[in-house]
């Protein structure tokens, strides 16, 4: 007599995370330099070696100190290229190549735990990977309060905000060709003018507006004003709905996308 | 065309190509057939000149692989296992680059791809990827490729693995043409229909060693008879049935699904077994092939 | 296309290719242009790789030069002399990604058509050899990054940010830095297993990218640290970029170029020894 098959679980998402932490269980040690001694060299060379040229020049950014200044923004930043790296190629990968979503498919697995379960994964990335950099940059004298432990909840949001979007546009390529896109054409300027390394007034007047709309210069921004111990409650209470409001839609977006992908 | 003596290829610990003896004439159809694994690839990469032997001698064009691989494979076509087809490239583009690197001129390029996109029926396709094209296309073109040069001799390695029945008599008719015209052909096959189709001549291998050889025919004259009964029980326990059909035939096979009788009769044998009283649920008489002949030489069935 | 394909003859690939015949390899036909070839016909489909290599040096330009610039105005080189910071800066950009192209393509590139596109496996069943395959990979990641350190010299002198005509030599020696590295990417890459011992090749560009003298000069660093910064490779590049495009240009700027040289044959010696190894088994 065959087995009626097992009704699925509670939570059918969990065996999703499940899979591909045990996928990360094969491959940390190598994402270690990534996760750490990147951030760390960031550190040292533009918060310290390029910040002692600010500090000389202008006494550091409207009075803060450069690596005071400069690190709650690679926090931030930290988050935005984990969360590119794990939800560009892996997502294309899992549909395109080794099809790994199509195997839990043909379990009692929906594309909602898919979804849930691998961005659930993603986000434990970026808790792990921003727990680590704060705790470290810490210990330079990076921050000047106790309020940046609240940073790490707004750069988890952060990096989701990039991570949910991205999973809806990466289940719509058929290969990597527009990753290079997304990595050089969004990423890179994101990163490099998003306030991280000075202020946004800095840029022509009619740069700073593109600024506002992405989500890694909310995160940078709440992240500083924490950071500096002197938050703005209502300009971090802004940017986090804006960060929810990302990935609300992201998450619409991803569930639509998915669908279309592999439910045909 | 080319011979090898004593041929062996090492990879580490494990010999893939053990002591192995061939020789190959001009104009003739030669197969390598075997089991995945026998050592098969490994002769034709050596043969291709991409693969250094380990030891044994071996002759392509009266020249050694070691010292003048290149003069070598400017005169070889290589169609490889997998289509080693160049993704960033169109269909024509494929052909084209190919043709350069064997240092042809731009105008003779041109004028050979023309030529061969109409020989694998992609001409509608030339402006296409290659990726979306379909297997059987792709092995066409793949084929097509290793033609651009004019070779003399084709190494062609599992042509038509994984391909539909379709797609593969297609492929045969066009290497049969080749064959025609000429060309000394080389493959490496485990299909037994694939090599009683293509080759005058084959080897069969098994673990890196040649444990066979002759045409088709002769390997079956001389390891099989000539026809075969096969029977199907719906018990699990041939080998009790085995016992009970002892003696009829030449020789009796009983393999996980079924029996088999070699015999010169097939019908008689069936008739004999009827009248033992044995109930097959079914059974079938056929002509003898290369599979009975690689049974009879292994003890197993070819395609695992 | 045609003008692509004579552009392989340049001086730089003509030594490679004359070093690489002096070597214990196994005869090519001398064909390693058809792989460039290859390459130029490849990139007319994926043209789109080719502008967002050339875009990631001018954000940073912009970026650094026009933001940070703000904040820091002039910064004294190590020569003693007060420049913009975009001054400063342009030439350290232009340097690393002349190494960041070179080793991108020599490592990651070569592994990917080796491992993965199989690309060379066709290759050598022509009568192309492995000699062929890397010079021919080598010299097409020269063309490339000449032509983005032209375009990027081309950005940097519009908005300012380059004052002398010495710079004009900053675009053969971009080319040179990029020899340099691919030279050793290459040699690196026939040590590479897998995906995972490219970590390793990050390991190396990163601190490098960072430290070398290329956002600060060496003088930030303490006595003992400026030693090691001076033994890194792509120190020596940012150095010789910077010296001609602020035309502080004097013998010192020979050091550089040896110590170049010597790292680029260097790696072309072990990579013709080893290529085999990669690319026959």
């Amino acid at each position: 007599m065959p087995q009626p098959p097992p009704l699925p679980g509670p939570a059918p998402w969990r065996p999703v995370f499940g899979s591909w932490l045990t996928a990360y269980k094969r491959t940390w040690r190598g994402s270690i330099f990534g996760r750490f001694l990147s951030p760390v060299l960031f550190l040292l060379s533009i918060g310290l070696g390029l910040g002692s040229l600010v500090n000389k020049s202008a006494g550091g950014v409207d009075g803060v100190p450069y690596l005071q200044f400069v690190v709650p923004g690679i926090v931030a930043a930290q988050s935005m290229w984990v969360a590119m790296g794990e939800s560009a190629y892996p997502v294309m990968g899992a549909i395109r190549w080794n099809k790994k979503y199509h195997a839990m498919l043909a379990t009692p697995v929906g594309i909602d735990d898919i979804l849930l379960g691998h961005l659930g994964y993603v986000a434990m990335q970026i808790t792990g990977a921003t727990a680590i950099f704060i705790g470290v940059a810490a210990l330079f004298g990076s921050f000047g309060s106790w309020w940046v432990l609240l940073c790490l909840p707004i750069t988890v949001l952060t990096g989701m905000a990039f991570a949910v979007p991205v999973f809806a546009f990466s289940a719509t390529q058929e290969g990597p060709d527009s990753f290079n896109i997304l990595f050089r054409f969004i990423m890179t300027p994101l990163f490099l003018f998003s306030g991280i390394f000075f202020p946004v007034s800095q840029l022509p007047a009619v740069i700073r507006p593109i600024a506002w709309v992405t989500p890694l210069w909310h995160g940078v921004d709440a992240d500083r004003s924490l950071a500096l111990g002197s938050p703005d409650v209502a300009g971090v209470l802004g940017h986090t709905a804006y960060l929810v409001a990302a990935i609300v839609v992201g998450a619409l977006l991803a569930r639509r996308s998915f669908t279309k992908r592999l439910v045909v | 065309m080319f011979y090898a003596t004593g041929l062996t290829k090492n990879f580490g610990d494990f010999t893939a190509v053990d002591s192995i003896d061939f020789e190959v004439e001009r104009g003739e159809s030669f197969g390598f057939l075997g089991p995945n694994g026998a050592g098969k690839s490994s002769t034709m990469k050596m043969v291709g000149c991409v693969s250094p032997a380990s030891g044994g001698e071996l002759r392509v064009f009266g020249q050694d692989p070691a010292t003048h691989g290149p003069q070598i494979r400017a005169r070889l076509g290589v169609v490889p296992q997998k289509d080693t087809l160049d993704e960033e490239l169109t269909v024509e583009e494929n052909l084209w680059i190919y043709g350069r690197y064997f240092g042809l001129s731009r105008s003779e390029v041109r004028s050979r791809t023309t030529e061969l996109l109409d020989f694998a029926q992609l001409t509608d396709r030339a402006k296409s990827k290659v990726e979306p094209l379909s297997g059987g296309m792709k092995r066409r073109l793949t084929i097509a490729r290793s033609l651009i040069s004019r070779p003399e001799i084709l190494l062609l390695d599992e042509p038509t693995t994984g391909l539909d029945p379709q797609a593969r008599h297609v492929l045969w008719d066009r290497l049969f043409r080749l064959k025609r015209s000429g060309v000394t052909l080389v493959l490496t096959t485990h299909y037994m229909d694939e090599a009683e189709q293509l080759c005058d001549r084959l080897v069969v291998m098994d673990h890196g060693k040649i444990v066979a050889e002759g045409s088709p025919r002769s390997l079956i004259t001389a390891y099989s008879t000539r026809e075969v009964l096969e029977l199907r029980f719906d018990t699990d326990d041939h080998a009790h049935h085995g016992d009970a059909i002892a003696g009829i035939g030449e020789r009796i096979e009983v393999l996980p699904d079924r029996l088999l009788v070699y015999t010169e009769d097939g019908d008689a044998a069936a008739a004999a077994v009827h009248q033992r009283g044995v109930q097959p649920l079914s059974s079938l008489v056929r002509r003898s092939t290369l599979e009975d002949v690689f049974l009879h030489l292994t003890g197993r069935t070819l395609v695992d | 296309m045609t003008a692509a394909t004579h552009a392989p003859s340049s001086p730089t690939k003509g030594l490679a290719s004359r070093l690489a015949r002096a070597m214990p390899m196994p005869a090519g036909a001398g064909m390693a242009r058809i792989l460039v070839e290859r390459n130029i016909m490849g990139f007319r489909h994926g043209w789109i790789a080719l502008v967002t290599g050339f875009a990631e040096p001018v954000f940073y330009l912009f970026s650094l030069g026009i933001g940070l610039g703000g904040l820091i105005r002039v910064v004294t080189t190590d020569s003693g002399q007060s420049v913009p910071y975009a001054s400063f800066v342009a030439p350290a950009l232009l340097a690393a990604s002349a190494m960041n192209g070179a080793v991108f393509d020599s490592t990651y590139n070569v592994f990917f058509k080796l491992k993965f596109a199989k690309l060379y496996d066709s290759v050598l069943a022509t009568p192309m050899g492995p000699r062929d395959v890397a010079v021919g990979e080598i010299s097409w990641s020269l063309i490339r990054g000449s032509l983005y350190a032209a375009a990027f010299l081309v950005v940097a002198w519009l908005s300012g940010a380059v004052p002398s005509w010495w710079a004009l030599l900053a675009l053969p020696a971009a080319t040179f830095i990029g020899f340099a590295f691919s030279a050793v990417g290459m040699f690196a890459t026939t040590f590479m297993r897998s995906w995972v011992d490219f970590d390793y090749v990050t390991l190396a560009i990163q601190p490098m990218f960072l430290f070398s003298a290329t956002f600060f000069p060496l003088a930030t660093y303490p006595g003992a640290v400026q030693w090691i910064v001076q033994l890194t490779p792509l120190y020596h590049g940012v150095a010789l970029e910077r010296g001609l495009m602020l035309g502080e240009v004097g013998s010192g700027l020979l050091i550089h170029v040896v110590y170049l040289a010597a790292l680029g044959l260097l790696g072309l010696f072990g990579a013709a020894r080893r290529i085999e190894k990669l690319l026959l088994s």
